[in-house]
């Protein structure tokens, strides 16, 4: 019986030993890895003789995506000008449900610096990593729903843009919400 | 900070108003209060205050960081030009004054429209961004914000006094311990040592005495080996339990070929997911936004880091410090700090103009996460539709310094979660008879996926 003990023990030890093999920097075997990985490209895969040297490429030249139309103004101080007067093309008798949406979007990409309520007091400014937020309210920054997209379209200065985060129609429900956060806050 | 002699007829007195100000501001907290002794102490005897007239660097601080840091900071060019000592050096070199600074801040683009030289030089240097205009802020304001960009708190001689010393109390909570440990050993050794003297000394005792011991005694009987060799059943029994369990091994480790659960690889940067996600609290779907709407969670292209590293260059860590773990780690506040220059440098980003001026490096990020392509998995259709969180797959992804895969992604382990999770109905008017039939089909009140075909084939291989 102490044989026993000891081989039963050896066996216990050798999968231990076995198991700190395991490395967790590499991946683990696999049985047959022809069917895990594609035969087409994945992206963002190196590819060394696509341009860039990796799949993930840029629109071809003077196309337009399917289903997007371009922005008519350019990023620049005119471009801003004329978004002023720019309305949203959003139905506002699904006023309610855009500002729903608008209200969870704001929370995942703005909210971290422009805060909840949108008075420049995101988490990232509490803790003094960004600095200089302003508030919506800001009387020096005269913002309406079509500035507010033009620049979650472009960024401004040190804020960068968000066009590849946000499709078109979340950027106008994104701009709404914080139209209704301004009129909260100047109230 | 520049010398000026005598720029101002009565600048002795704003030196000293400024000295006076600073030291009978009440509402600075304790950094600010050494700094600003500080500053007096190094504004007094260089005879330097604000130019503009007296201010009150607190205040200023606090103005500062609301409404200009967001394109200036003090030292270093950021959308707008460095701003320490703006206005001695405007007066300088310009020989522009106060006036001018006034107007230039309530109004600059009246400025540089009114076709005034410098204004428009400057507008020029800095790619004509437009600089926002400030009519609330008063003459008052203004001084106290020049009053502190003039006369900066050194504040980095404060923080790195403070994390030398946290270092070196972390460094002699490392040595105690070894030492602790150390000792620990040497009185281990000590009574092993101990043990095989008396051990020794007994047996010669024992043989002195004429003593036979009990192991000789049964060595002389039948030995054990021989005895379990010629008991058949027991080499039956012992064979069989030695096959099972080398059945039961072989198994689990023939189940595990293929499983990645735990697999942490080295990236090319080092990203943290708990200063991101768990100390600053940015949402998951902040960088991995792809997972509300499409199939893929995908890795964020570098413009999604430059939306926040562009104003963060240097990774300050907490209010309280590198905790003794990361230290012990090599996760320093400089090793943070080394690798975001590592991403400016991949996409290209120059420190000094400010603008993407140099060739971007794709980053080579090792992926972690990889469903064979024969199962088909949908991120929208779990996060967005589903509302089931990024937590309930990827783990505790908020504390976790280096990333791993926390689940096994078997089909086990899918078939489970869709066997207990019950389907989001409220609020779903389109398949709200459906959901209503598959109920009352069930005789249950809530539906799991499962029960909703989710445990179908076809569902996830096609």
């Amino acid at each position: 019986m102490m044989k026993n003990t000891i081989q039963g023990l050896m066996v216990v030890a050798a999968a231990a030993l076995l198991a700190s093999c395991q490395d967790t920097r590499e991946p683990n075997y696999q049985y047959m890895p022809n069917m895990y990985e594609s035969v087409g490209y994945d992206t963002y895969q190196k590819v060394e003789w696509l341009p860039g040297g990796s799949a993930a490429l840029l629109p071809a030249d003077n196309t337009v995506a399917r289903g997007k139309m371009p922005y008519r103004y350019e990023n620049s101080l005119e471009g801003k000008e004329m978004a002023l007067a720019m309305a949203s093309p959003l139905d506002s008798l699904s006023r309610e449900e855009n500002l729903e949406v608008g209200a969870e979007l704001y929370g995942i990409y703005c909210a971290v610096c422009h805060g909840n309520k949108g008075d420049g007091q995101g988490n990232l400014v509490k803790r003094e990593k960004i600095l200089g937020v302003p508030s919506y309210a800001d009387p020096g920054r005269n913002i309406t729903v079509g500035s507010t997209y033009h620049v979650i379209y472009y960024g401004l200065n040190a804020m960068g843009s968000y066009a590849n985060q946000l499709n078109e129609t979340e950027r106008w429900q994104v701009s709404e919400y914080v139209m209704k956060l301004k009129e909260d806050l100047t109230q | 900070m520049k010398k000026v002699s005598n720029r101002h007829p009565n600048f002795a007195i704003f030196a000293f108003s400024l000295a006076l100000s600073l030291l009978v501001s009440t509402s600075l907290i304790a950094q600010d209060d050494a700094a600003a002794a500080a500053t007096t102490e190094a504004a007094a005897p260089a005879g330097d205050g604000s130019p503009c007239g007296p201010g009150d660097v607190a205040k200023g601080k606090q103005l500062f960081n609301q409404n200009c840091a967001a394109c200036h900071a003090l030292e270093r060019r950021m959308t707008g030009p460095a701003l320490a000592g703006v206005a001695t050096r405007l007066s300088e070199d310009e020989g522009l004054d106060c006036d001018w600074l006034y107007s230039w801040i309530r109004n600059s683009a009246g400025m540089i429209a009114s076709g005034d030289a410098y204004a428009n030089r400057i507008y020029n240097e800095y790619n004509q961004a437009a600089m926002t205009a400030f009519p609330t802020l008063s003459d008052q304001d203004i001084n106290d914000i020049l009053a502190y960009v003039e006369a900066p708190p050194p504040a980095p001689v404060a923080a790195a006094a403070t994390a030398g010393a946290e270092g070196g109390k972390a460094d002699s909570g490392g040595i105690s311990n070894e030492l602790i440990l150390g000792a620990l050993t040497l009185v281990f050794a000590l009574l092993v040592m101990m043990l095989f003297l008396v051990n020794r000394t007994l047996r010669r005792i024992a043989e002195a005495n004429g003593v036979v011991l009990e192991k000789e005694k049964a060595e002389k009987g039948l030995p054990i080996w021989k005895a379990f060799a010629q008991n058949q059943f027991l080499v039956l029994v012992t064979v069989i339990f030695l096959m099972l369990s080398a059945a039961y091994f072989a198994y689990g480790w023939f189940m595990q070929v293929g499983v990645d659960q735990g697999y942490a690889p080295i990236q090319p940067i080092h990203y943290s997911h708990k200063i991101h996600a768990g100390d600053n609290g940015i949402d998951c779907k902040y960088c991995h936004s792809s997972a509300r709407v499409s199939k893929h969670s995908g890795i964020p292209s570098l413009n999604v880091c430059m939306n926040c590293h562009k104003s963060i260059y240097e990774y300050k860590g907490n209010p309280e410090g590198p905790s003794a773990e990361d230290l012990a780690m090599g996760y320093t506040n400089e090793f943070y700090t080394g690798e975001i220059k590592k991403l400016y440098e991949a996409v290209g980003w120059d420190e000094e103009t400010q603008s993407y001026a140099n060739e971007p490096k794709p980053v080579e990020w090792v992926r972690i996460h990889n469903l064979p392509d024969f199962a088909y998995f949908n991120h929208s259709q779990h996060v967005t539709v589903g509302q089931i969180e990024c937590q309930t797959c990827h783990g505790p992804v908020e504390e976790m310094e280096i990333m791993y895969q926390y689940s096994p992604l078997t089909m086990g382990w899918c078939v489970n979660c869709h066997r207990e999770t019950n389907v989001q109905m409220e609020g779903n008017d389109y398949y709200e008879k459906i959901h209503e039939e598959l109920a009352k089909k069930y005789g249950v009140e809530k539906v799991t996926a499962a029960q909703m075909g989710g445990l179908e084939c076809g569902k996830c291989h096609y």
